[in-house]
């Protein structure tokens, strides 16, 4: 039973209080969520600032990184929203990166994983549909409303696909929030659960440390999974906002 | 704990697990657990899914403001316009290289063909000259030739017209000394003076 109770696959998303902190009578204390969150921003702007702190004309390896992380995302933008799309560049590039060393530090072990929270993602989800709400809204006006009415339905169709098109943007926050969120926190649940097995098997003596072998090489292949899944979900989380900014640049479809 | 039995996982109740995490912080063999800043798992934290737990949510969302908002600020205004730049002096840099090779290339292909010209006239020229050198030296040659010719025609005309009239020169001394030998002979066998005219006609009998 001991080794059963050191294995626990949700303690990894435990938040406590590190710096305790209440403002107004909410709780607002720097927790190890908060610190991984500083330590998030830290690393990427530290990898973003001194990798082309040389501004060489022919890139290392480093800013080969950078410049492929800017171009990418760039690149990312202007096809799923044009020219004008550029000007949300600086947006689509932090959260991509947040979200990306969020996910990458993530996955080393006893690190806390930022993104594995619903209400971050949730709130990133949020600042993404604000943005295209206000920008929206201000650049087109009620035109924006257009949105919801695609060309080329008929009459009779349109109470309901304008009930569709709203259902569907309406839900945009949060399928782009539980994405993230749950493949993160599955991941990490999986994860845990594997090397834990490691953990438990090899209190058994020979023969367990001999039975372990193969959730570990399971708690690898996973690690390099979870690497892909890292990577494709900051990925996805890009690219689903470069086309939610489209709708507001260019509401009727 | 005691009711799980030896497998060394339950089922995913939420309660189970936070216990078991209670469990391993009291635990001696604390050690095997995620990171703690020292602090005990708050007790309102009890009974929910870490992630649900709504009093973590204002916390985390200001956190996430102050440090995304931070980020944001960071990237527009120092990072991407360094990447930004180092991508246009760049994309600059090699398009004037680009027109630079391509300029030197049209001179490059300007020489070339010019070079070629330059050969082909040089190589006519060569031919002209030649032929003429060639032309000239065989009717030099020719008129040499027949230059020598004449000279020996003539040498030759000379040689024999030379020989004719020392032959007959010879040929009427022959006759004289023929009458003197004869005379000489006659006198010498005969004695006494010999008739010169009569020898000579001897002479000229037998000769004949």
């Amino acid at each position: 039973m001991a080794a059963a109770d050191k294995v626990d696959p949700i303690h990894q998303f435990q938040i406590h209080p590190i710096i305790p902190l209440h403002i107004g009578g909410y709780d607002v204390s720097f927790t190890n969520s908060a610190l991984f969150m500083v330590v998030t921003i830290i690393v990427a702007s530290a990898f973003l600032y001194m990798s082309t702190a040389s501004r060489a004309l022919i890139p290392g390896r480093l800013q080969s990184m950078s410049e492929m992380a800017y171009e990418f995302v760039g690149n990312m933008l202007r096809d799923a929203a044009g020219k004008q799309g550029m000007q949300f560049f600086p947006l689509v590039f932090s959260l991509f990166m947040f979200v990306l060393v969020a996910n990458l530090i993530g996955l080393f072990p006893y690190f806390f994983t930022v993104t594995s929270h619903i209400i971050v993602t949730f709130t990133l989800a949020a600042l993404v549909i604000g943005t295209v709400l206000v920008y929206g809204f201000a650049k087109h006006g009620f035109g924006f409303l257009k949105l919801f009415v695609p060309h080329g339905v008929p009459g009779y169709l349109l109470p309901l696909v304008v009930a569709i098109e709203i259902i569907s943007f309406v839900s945009r926050p949060v399928s782009l929030s539980v994405r993230l969120f749950a493949n993160m926190l599955a991941g990490h649940i999986t994860l845990k659960v594997f090397s834990g097995f490691v953990v438990s098997l090899s209190a058994f003596g020979v023969v367990g440390i001999a039975g372990s072998v193969l959730p570990l090489a399971m708690a690898v292949a996973l690690t390099a999974l979870e690497l892909l899944v890292a990577f494709l979900q900051a990925y996805v989380f890009a690219v689903l906002t470069c086309m939610y900014l489209n709708d507001a640049l260019h509401p009727s479809h | 704990m005691g009711p799980h039995g030896a497998a060394p996982f339950h089922g995913q109740g939420n309660e189970m697990f936070v216990t078991s995490a209670f469990a391993q912080e009291t635990a001696p063999a604390a050690a095997e657990g995620e990171t703690h800043a020292g602090t005990a798992v708050p007790a309102e934290e009890h009974g929910t899914f870490p992630p649900f737990n709504a009093e973590t949510f204002p916390s985390q969302i200001l956190w996430l403001v102050i440090t995304f908002g931070l980020f944001y600020l960071f990237l527009k205004r120092v990072v991407m316009p360094r990447l930004g730049g180092i991508i246009d002096v760049r994309n600059d840099r090699i398009t004037q290289d680009l027109d630079h090779a391509a300029r030197l290339k049209g001179e490059a292909d300007a020489a070339v063909a010019a070079y070629e010209q330059e050969l082909a006239e040089a190589k006519t020229r060569a031919n002209t000259i030649g032929q003429q050198a060639s032309d000239a030296a065989k009717t030099e040659a020719e008129s040499t030739r027949k230059k020598l010719e004449a000279e020996l025609e003539k040498k030759l005309g000379e040689a024999e017209a030379s020989i004719a009239s020392i032959k007959a020169k010879a040929m009427k001394e022959v006759g004289t000394i023929a009458e003197d030998t004869t005379s000489a002979i006659v006198e010498a066998l005969v004695g006494g003076k010999t008739d010169k005219a009569e020898i000579s006609a001897a002479v000229k009998s037998a000769t004949r």
